[in-house]
């Protein structure tokens, strides 16, 4: 673990991978929750960072990383988010071709693997969500589309994505899911948020 | 239907609603958004008498004009520009009555680039998580101003409080951006950081509400590995590909995956959102606080 200074008032914590971002991220959300952590306006989860800003003495939480110790992993049951998804994407033939499998077996590996929702951006709601074995990592298109549906179900690199609304975007669209994502007058806004767990639940109708 | 609305007669080039952000859902993808600069907005909040984060008209280059269907108080301050109330001067950087029905014209910026526009009771369209500025970058919050549309104006809960004189801060010549180094100040040469502390660079106009671009001298990279998104906070300087450092303003995305050299201090981001395409911007480096 790496903690470097931004600005005045954040603090860029890098750790070794994914997954020791992942814990790292909830011993933040578990220390917030019991009150000892000091104030922070946001807390922003990534690839291999996690980001804290507005802190008031970024420089003594810094020091104070020092002495964390990794408490027993969170024992919880945490709520799956179950998506149904037409596997019907116009780059499903593609990733089937880059996976080295038949069309028909991409909805088959890609609804048995239980996703994360490692962390959010680029739109409102949109998760970078980690769970597909490493060797069915596919590269972004070359040419980004200009505008790709909502619920479009995504990959890239080693992510699943849904696109929360209309957007351009090179991810490679294998499939459609009907369930409304971010509703900002919806609480929450976000169904996806970090550290939220999804399953895509292959459907014919879609629904 | 309520009268204590506008309704909006020039929309002018850019116009947005904005207070003072979007808080506490950055790790959703949420920008921060608000009033790009927050001092302005604060200032003509407490003219018209209305708690400091209100909802209040953000305009571009060239301001704009509304009808208020009730009499209502108005102030305009931030860039210095022309105000007129049913075409006869008023005073800028002052409460302002305009009658019901009178047209309130916010003319062309003498210098600056964004005027602040503040009503009694505030601009009272619905908040979206918490906070009614216009975000650009993913739409949400009010759109920009059209002609026609209708903003409803909350009730005046006090009475306005004139000032004796309201300080203005001029539009810089120059634009110093006080910067401190990192996080990823290492993916860079020895030269670029010395580029970048040393020469001159200009507002870019394809700046706007997400970043201040600039042009100069390019900067080059030491690493040129692909950096995994991480989080990015406001004043971030990111460098794209094409070397040419960009400051992120209020609408940026909260996750990057250009590595970012340096970071802004916050007090200067005000003067950077005031400051006019081709202003030279010059980068200075002051150093971390230690610790204890």
């Amino acid at each position: 673990m790496r903690a470097l200074p931004v600005g005045d008032r954040a603090l860029l914590v890098e750790l070794a991978d994914g997954e020791e971002t992942a814990a790292f991220h909830a011993e933040l959300l578990r220390r917030r929750a019991a009150g000892v952590l000091p104030p922070v306006r946001e807390i922003v989860p990534a690839a291999r960072t996690v980001l804290l800003d507005g802190l008031d003495d970024p420089a003594g939480f810094a020091t104070g990383l020092h002495g964390w110790r990794a408490e027993a992993p969170d024992t919880r049951v945490p709520d799956t988010v179950e998506l149904p998804v037409r596997y019907d994407g116009p780059d499903l033939a593609e990733v089937a071709a880059l996976w080295g499998v038949p069309p028909e077996e991409v909805a088959r590996i890609h609804s048995a693997a239980e996703f994360r929702v490692a962390f959010c951006g680029f739109a409102p709601g949109f998760g970078y969500l980690t769970g597909l074995p490493a060797r069915y990592a596919v590269p972004r298109r070359p040419t980004p589309r200009t505008a790709v549906p909502p619920g479009s179900v995504a990959l890239a690199g080693p992510y699943t994505g849904v696109y929360p609304r209309s957007s351009p975007g090179g991810w490679q669209l294998i499939g459609t899911t009907d369930t409304v994502l971010w509703d900002p007058a919806r609480v929450p806004a976000a169904l996806l948020a970090p550290g939220t767990r999804v399953r895509f639940v292959p459907t014919a109708a879609g629904r | 239907m309520t009268d204590r609305a506008l309704s909006v007669v020039r929309s002018g080039a850019l116009t947005t609603v904005q207070d003072l952000g979007r808080y506490g859902h950055a790790h959703l993808g949420v920008p921060r958004s608000g009033a790009l600069d927050p001092p302005a907005l604060r200032l003509v909040n407490r003219l018209v008498g209305n708690p400091e984060g209100a909802a209040a008209l953000e305009t571009t280059l060239d301001g704009c004009a509304v009808r208020p269907r009730c009499a209502v108080t108005a102030a305009v301050a931030g860039a210095p520009c022309p105000v007129l109330v049913d075409g006869r001067p008023a005073p800028w950087g002052a409460p302002v009555r305009v009658p019901a029905g009178a047209l309130l014209e916010v003319g062309r910026a003498v210098s600056g680039v964004r005027s602040y526009v503040a009503f009694g009771g505030g601009v009272a369209v619905e908040p979206v998580l918490g906070s009614r500025s216009t975000d650009l970058l993913s739409g949400l919050g009010p759109a920009p101003l059209r002609v026609g549309t209708v903003l409803p104006l909350g009730p005046a809960t006090a009475r306005a409080v004139p000032a004796d004189g309201v300080p203005t801060q001029a539009p810089p010549d120059e634009l110093v951006l006080r910067i401190r180094l990192g996080p990823r100040d290492g993916w860079f040469t020895s030269t670029a950081l010395r580029t970048l502390a040393t020469r001159p660079y200009r507002v870019s106009a394809a700046s706007n509400r997400i970043g201040l671009r600039t042009e100069g001298p390019p900067l080059e990279r030491a690493v040129s590995a692909e950096l995994p998104s991480e989080g990015m906070v406001t004043g971030a300087v990111q460098v794209p590909p094409d070397g040419r450092p960009l400051v992120f303003l209020a609408d940026h995305p909260t996750t990057g995956g250009y590595p970012v050299i340096a970071v802004v201090a916050e007090r200067d981001l005000a003067a950077a959102a005031q400051a006019v395409p081709g202003t030279p911007v010059r980068f200075v480096v002051v150093r971390h606080r230690s610790s204890g």
